[in-house]
Parts: C-alpha cells; structure tokens; sequence
C-alpha cells in the first residue's frame, strides 16, 4: 500500500518533544533533533528485516550517510526505518521491472540482469556482507571501528566482492541509492526526519511557487521547507 | 458485434489526440485505444501529492510499466541484446496523455536545414563528407509546407518564447538562427531564472546569440484554439516527470482532450493494449486492429476504414513489425524499411559552480524555461574543417532539481559517492551550481536498427522489439567540439570550478542513467519507398489506409527536443487526409 495523506504519524509523534539538544542543533537544525529524540523514546518496529538486518543498514547507511557539520546523518534521518517501509511496497517486489527470464548477463553498460527484487537483494546481499565482514575481520559489521566499516563499503563499491550470488557493487548501488532516497524523500515515507534532508540542501520541499523568486539576483531563498503533510522547519 | 468505426488511433499521446481531434473535426467517427489508464489533472496531478520526488520521478509513477513490455538493447550487432529490465535512460510514457503529461515542455520547431540536411551536407561539402555507413536523408518535406502547422501546433500548446523573425521583419530578441515565422508566439517568453540570466550575459560576452527556449509552459493564463484553459506557470520546478498542478504546462490531457472527450462521434477507451493492425489477405490493407483489454485479458477485434498509429517511435515500429505492414529491415543486405534508421539524441550536461555568495536555487524552474544558443547547431556552422555532420543547441534549461535526483548524482569521476567529503560537495553543488547541456544531434547508421528479440517476450506472448545502437564516432567529435565550446561562457560567468562533460571515443551507449525519451527513427518518412518506410505524408507506402505518427518518421536525431516536430507533422499528416485522402482513399504518393 502506498502511504498516504490520512497517516501523518510522523507529526503527531513529533510535536511537543522540544528542548533536546545536541550539536547540530547549533546549525540551526532542530526540527530533526526533535525527531530524533521521538524516535528515541519510541524507536520503530522493522516489519520486513529482523533485529540483525536492521542493525546492519543503521550501521551501514551512517557510513553512507554519516552525520557531519553538513547536518543529520542516516541514523537521525531514520533512513533504516524508511528501507524498512519501503520493502514493503511494489518496488521492493520488482512490480515495475520486467522480470521475465531467461537472465543472462552482460556488459554493465546494459544494465541489471540479475533475477533478483530488491527485497532478495536486501536478504542476499546484507547475509553475504556480514558473512564477508567475519571471514575479514572476525566480526559483524555493526561490531567493527568506522574505518573497517568503511574499508568494506569500498570494497563493495570497488567490486572486488561477491557476496553469493549478488555482486558487492549491485549490493552497495542498492543500497546507496535507497539511503540517498530515505535522506531526502518526503518524510511521509520515514525518512528526511524533521525534514533534516532538506534543510542541508536548502530546499523547500513541497512549496512548489516560486512566481516570486525566479530571479532574485543569486539570493539565498528565504524560507524553511514544507512537507507534503505540512510539516515545516 | 462491434459497430463500423470509421478511424482507430492507436494511443493517447500528443500524436494520438492531435489526429483524433482533427479527424472528429473532419466528421469522422474515431476510436482511441491506449493501452495504459484514464489520467486527469485533478487526480494525478493534484497537489501536494503530485509534489512528491519519491512517488514521482524515483519510483516512476507515471511511465511505461516494464513489466507488462519493455525491449532489449545491445550496443553492437554482434552482442546478445538484453532486456531493458528498470527504467532509465529512457522514459516512455503510459496512460492517457502519454509522455506528453509528463514532458518537459520544450517547444521547438525545427531548423529548416535539418528537414533537407543529406542535400544541404553535400552542397556545401560535397558527397564524400558523409562518413562510410551514414544513412543521411531527406525528409522530404520543407520547413514553408510545415509552417503553418507548426503555427498552429503553438496555439494550441500555449507555447511561451521570443520570436526573431515575422513575416520576414525582426520583431524581437529571438534566435537569429530561427526561420520566417508567420505569427509571434501566443504568449511572451517565459522569465529567465537567475542561472538561465547568468548564461544569457556570458554567451552574449563570448560572442554567442542567447534566446530565450520555446516553452510549452504557459508564462500567462492562456485559452487556446480550442477553447482550452491554461493557468500561469509559476516555476513550481516540478514539469519533467510530473503532472503539472497548475494547468500551466501543455499536454493532451489539458490542451486537447477535455474538448474532444465532449465529442459524441469521438470514444476512449483506456487499458486497451493493441497487439496488431489486421489486414485483409493483400496485406496492403488494413481492416482494423486487435487489442487486449489488460484487465479482463480478453481479445477484441475492431474494424475501421483508417488506421494511425501514434503509439510513440517504437511502439509504433514493434507494432508495423507484429502487423507484417512494410518490409523489416535487414543491416546485411540493407533492404526493407521498418526499424532503419533508428536514431536518438546525444547529450552531456557539464557544471558550473559559482561563488560560494552566489545562491543558484535550483529547484526553482520550469521544464521548457531556459536560455540557449544555436551558434552550434544544425548548419549554423562551418562543418568543412571539423569533418562531422550535425550539431547541438547549448543551454541552461534549469527544469527544477529535486534532493533525490541531485543527491544520487553528485560525487564519482574521481570524488567519493558517500561519506562526509561527499555530502561536502552534494550540498555546495545543490547550492552554487548551475547545469549546462549540450543537446544535440544523432546521425543514422546501417548498423544502427531496430528488429525483433529472437528471445525475450512481453506478457502478452509477443516477442520484445530489439535495439542495436552505440554513439559513433561522428556524434561524439560533434559532442566534444561543441562542449568545448562551453567554456568560455563559464569563464565568463565567474566559474569558480567547471567540470566540463563529454561523449568520449568509443564510449558506448548506457542504458542505466538518464539521458532523453527522444528517441526517433525506425519507420522513417522520405521519397523513397527502398529508403523510408512511409511517405511524406507519414502513410505507409505499403499499406496506404495506414498512417504512423511520430519520432518514428525523423531519418535522423536532430539537434532540437522532438515534440514540436511531432505535432507540426501530426497537423501536416491530418491536413492531408482531411482535404485529400478522405475524398478518394489509397496512395497519397505514387509509390
Ligand atoms: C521526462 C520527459 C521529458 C521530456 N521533455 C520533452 C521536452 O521538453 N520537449 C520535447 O519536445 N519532448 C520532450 N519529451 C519527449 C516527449 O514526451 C515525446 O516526444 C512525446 O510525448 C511523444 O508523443 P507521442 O504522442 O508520439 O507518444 P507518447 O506521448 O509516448 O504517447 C503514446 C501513447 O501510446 C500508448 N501505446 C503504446 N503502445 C500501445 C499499444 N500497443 N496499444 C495501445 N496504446 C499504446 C502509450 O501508452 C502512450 O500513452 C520528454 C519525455 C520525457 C519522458
Ligand atoms: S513549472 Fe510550471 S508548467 Fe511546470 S509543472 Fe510547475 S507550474 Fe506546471
């Protein structure tokens, strides 16, 4: 099922959580440290990946993601939590790729060629990483220091691994590209938490009129994104 | 019993609604068949649902689902072609209004050159410039027949731009390089946004004759030919991809259909997927067509007396190839006509970055808004030196960059994809850049075509259609010639970094990232019967009850966005049926 405008959870557990503080917050992005705080008191509950899953993707889209003096990072975007939803959608099903056999494969140029959806991507290719992250470092991914975790990442997007049947790069594009998504998607969708996405780009989300503001010289727009549900920051 | 139709129009897109309107016009009774839902500006573009990147551009809401039909690729004729599985470098449209609800609104007509370019090449440069396996043609039709309809096609887009040349005098600041036109634009240019008055002032310093884009995006409220609505545009940033909101972007869903749905001698009938023309034992007539409702999975058969196929370029050449209308074309022994001469459009987009005080707010735009030159386009230019055919306009058409989109693309060439020195240069680039294209043209190659897969079907058991196509060597010097070209605009707007792209050689086509849904060619009009699959009238040369609207009649990608030409030649087609064919139906031209 696709979200909809009658579900504006994400508002409702927002609202009223102030006062938290935290470093980013100096930048002038409290909206999502608000968020963070509503999440910490009441943390989400995966439907699609089990404990170690999500474990696995709050670890490795922080990488992705990481929170810097830009702004929030995956984990305060709740970019994990998005992943989590959106598996549960027709894309996690492949409903709009075409995915009638026979899968043979080729130059990359010509693109994906594997039988696999990204719900099977996810399954394969988080089982490969971990089972990869112990045979290199006798740990889980979670357990390891960022640089091993980075060391990884690199590794997968470089494609000197294979994990099982996927190969580590279409793992890592999937996965980039989804954290990508949770971070700045409209927050109807779980991530861009307090709208922390776009306030780091400055973009004004679903304001959508700019009559007034199609040439202003090079000025830096004035005004705090709304979303889709009329969250503003 | 199904009741005798007079004409069937296969999809419901610009090509499809044109021909439809004017055959009702004409008194005829019409039925519309496409094979993707009823679509409406209230539902799919109602705000703010309709302001969603994820459900929008990203997940693909309003384009071809793959998984009912999609086609294969390969680069060279010696590969195994593979199936185009998730959308990408392309976009087809689906569903009522077809691509054209989801267009940009770039608005061309088209450089009166490009129509005769092979005659125009060799004199100027003599035959031997054209490379060895170049299919150059001529149209075979001139840009004063066409005027009048691409005239008419404004008026019912509502098209937006500044006009140079008006029944012979200079009325404005236009593109010099634009031929006579016989009427301004309905409305004025659409205002520059702040990157697209950046480039105007440095093309003007280099040298260059900035204009404004033609832009189907209405600059104010409009009502058109038909009586039709337009609201103004206010740069929402949300055409390309999207159901405009505002009413303000021209699409047959807004411009054309909410008139001709009101026609008692017209019908539509969505979810209705054609899988072929029938024609009679002769095969050079066509008794009708026979469509899968896709929800019921039941096979209808219709009969009428005319068939148009507007399906879009290769639908339409997948469906003259499934029918048996025309001869398929073979690259070894270079005979038959449907799927020669399949062509698309280069294009790079480079990147400025302006000073870290200088705010480019790229989500602000309109998909047709913009500012161009075409000092580098067409035959605008001395080719003799250069040794390539064809060329490309250079613009900044900021259409409204949206986080996701610019989020997956920033970083690479070099600079890390993710981590902290990544969101460092996403966010500087989303802030102080600005976007550059090159869009320019595509020659034909004999080994560059479209047949059908020898493997994959579609859920309806047909075989895939199959495209072989790379970049040649031709198409990539023009690239690079004309990329080289942008630097010194970029210098002279204040570049602080610039990061200049283009085609390399031997580079070959990448079906994973976006690039343009103007794809053409692949039943291409012409004087020929041995060289073009229908005449200059787009009908079949061999099955003449048949007319195949689209892209698909182009012989080559011209520097120019495709649809204008789309819609002057669906005017053109229709005017030719309504004052001739009607009267005495068969062959236009002589074969
Ligand atoms: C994102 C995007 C931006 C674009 N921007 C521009 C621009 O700025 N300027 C420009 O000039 N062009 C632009 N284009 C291209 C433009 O959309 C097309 O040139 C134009 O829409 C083609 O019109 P058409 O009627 O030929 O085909 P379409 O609009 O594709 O319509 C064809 C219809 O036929 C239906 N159909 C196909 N097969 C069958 C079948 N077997 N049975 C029944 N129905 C069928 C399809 O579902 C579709 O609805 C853009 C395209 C995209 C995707
Ligand atoms: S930019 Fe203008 S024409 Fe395009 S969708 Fe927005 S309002 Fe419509």
């Amino acid at each position: 099922m696709e979200p909809t405008l009658n579900n504006p959870f994400r508002r409702s557990v927002v609202k009223g959580l102030l006062g938290t503080t935290s470093f980013w917050m100096a930048s002038g992005n409290a909206r999502w440290a608000e968020a963070l705080a509503a999440e910490a008191a009441q943390p989400y509950q995966p439907a699609f990946f089990n404990a170690a899953e999500y474990q696995f993707l709050e670890s490795a889209c922080e990488r992705l993601f990481p929170a810097d003096h830009n702004g929030p990072g995956a984990k305060a975007l709740g970019v994990a939590e998005f992943l989590d939803r959106q598996m549960q959608t027709p894309y996690a099903r492949g409903e709009n790729w075409y995915m009638s056999g026979p899968f043979e494969q080729g130059p990359a140029n010509l693109g994906y060629q594997l039988p696999f959806v990204p719900k099977d991507l996810y399954r394969k290719g988080i089982a490969g990483v971990e089972h990869y992250a112990r045979q290199q470092y006798g740990k889980g991914f979670s357990a390891l220091s960022a640089l091993q975790q980075d060391e990884i990442l690199t590794a997968l997007e470089g494609g000197s691994v294979q994990l099982g049947d996927i190969p580590g790069r279409v793992f890592f594009e999937q996965l980039r590209t989804n954290t990508l998504e949770g971070a700045f998607a409209d927050p109807l969708y779980g991530g861009n938490r307090g709208l922390g996405g776009w306030i780091m780009l400055g973009f004004p989300g679903a304001r959508a009129d700019f009559m007034d503001w199609v040439n202003q010289e090079g000025a830096s727009y004035p005004i705090g994104p709304v979303s889709i549900s009329g969250e503003t920051a | 019993m199904v009741k005798h139709i007079d004409a069937i129009i296969v999809g419901a897109g610009w090509a499809g609604s044109i021909m439809a309107k004017e055959l009702t016009e004409a008194g005829l009774s019409v039925v519309m068949l496409e094979r993707g839902s009823e679509r409406t500006t209230p539902v799919e573009g109602a705000y703010p649902e309709s302001i969603d990147e994820l459900r929008g551009a990203i997940r693909k809401r309003l384009f071809q689902n793959l998984s009912q039909s999609t086609l294969t690729i390969r680069n060279t004729m010696d590969q195994t072609a593979l199936p185009y599985r998730q959308l990408a470098a392309f976009l087809p449209g689906e569903g009522v209004g077809g691509a054209g609800l989801h267009w940009s609104g770039v608005h061309f007509r088209v450089a009166p050159e490009d129509l005769r370019l092979r005659s125009a090449v060799i004199e100027r440069y003599g035959e031997k410039f054209i490379p060895e396996g170049m299919n150059l043609q001529d149209y075979g039709v001139s840009y004063d027949e066409l005027e009048p309809f691409f005239d008419k096609a404004e008026k019912v887009f509502g098209t937006s731009g500044e006009a140079y040349k008006v029944q012979g005098k200079i009325v404005g600041d236009g593109n010099v390089f634009s031929p006579d036109r016989s009427d301004n634009f309905p409305l004025p240019a659409m205002e520059d946004t702040f990157s697209a008055s950046v480039f105007r002032d440095a093309a003007k310093n280099a040298g260059y004759h900035p204009y404004s884009l033609p832009a189907a995006n209405a600059s104010r409220q409009y009502t058109n030919t038909y009586g039709c609505q337009m609201g103004p545009c206010n740069f929402c940033g949300y055409c390309s991809g999207y159901d405009c909101y505002l009413y303000s972007k021209a699409s047959p869903n807004v411009n054309i259909l909410p008139v001709l749905r009101q026609d008692p001698r017209f019908s539509l009938i969505p979810n209705a997927h054609v899988l072929r023309v029938d024609l009679d034992s002769t095969k050079t007539k066509a008794t009708g067509v026979t469509y899968l409702d896709t929800k019921t999975r039941k096979e209808t058969s219709l009969s009428a007396d005319l068939v148009i196929l507007g399906a879009f370029q290769f639908h339409n050449v997948h469906l003259m190839l499934m029918s048996g209308i025309g001869k398929p074309y073979d690259p070894i022994s270079n005979t038959g006509t449907v799927g020669r001469n399949f062509v698309y459009q280069t294009i790079t987009s480079s990147r400025v970055w302006l000073p870290p005080s200088t705010y480019t707010n790229q989500f602000v735009g309109a998909g047709g808004a913009g500012v161009a030159i075409d000092d580098f386009n067409s035959m605008n230019f001395d080719h003799g030196p250069l040794g390539f055919v064809g060329g490309s306009p250079v613009w900044v058409n900021q259409a409204g960059v949206k986080p996701i989109a610019a989020a997956l693309g920033a970083g690479g060439g070099g600079t890390p994809r993710w981590g902290s020195a990544y969101k460092d240069s996403l966010v500087n680039t989303y802030k102080h850049s600005l976007g550059i294209d090159a869009h320019g043209s595509n020659m034909a190659y004999r080994d560059v075509y479209l047949d059908l897969d020898p493997t994959w079907k579609d859920a309806y058991g047909q075989p895939l259609l199959r495209m072989t196509f790379t970049w040649k060597d031709n198409d990539i010097r023009m690239n690079q010639y004309v990329v080289s070209k942008i630097e010194p605009i970029a210098r002279a707007m204040g570049a602080t970094k610039m990061n200049l792209v283009h085609l390399n050689a031997g580079q070959p086509f990448d079906t994973r990232t976006y690039q343009t849904t103007h794809l053409g060619g692949g039943a291409i009009m012409g004087e020929n019967p041995q060289t073009s699959a229908i005449n200059r009238y787009l009908q079949s040369w061999d099955v003449s009850n048949v007319f195949v609207i689209g892209s698909n009649a182009f012989p080559q990608g011209m520097g120019y966005n495709p649809t204008g030409m789309v819609a002057a030649l669906a005017y053109w087609a229709a005017h030719h049926i309504r004052t001739t064919y009607l009267k005495s139906p068969g062959p236009l031209v002589k074969a």
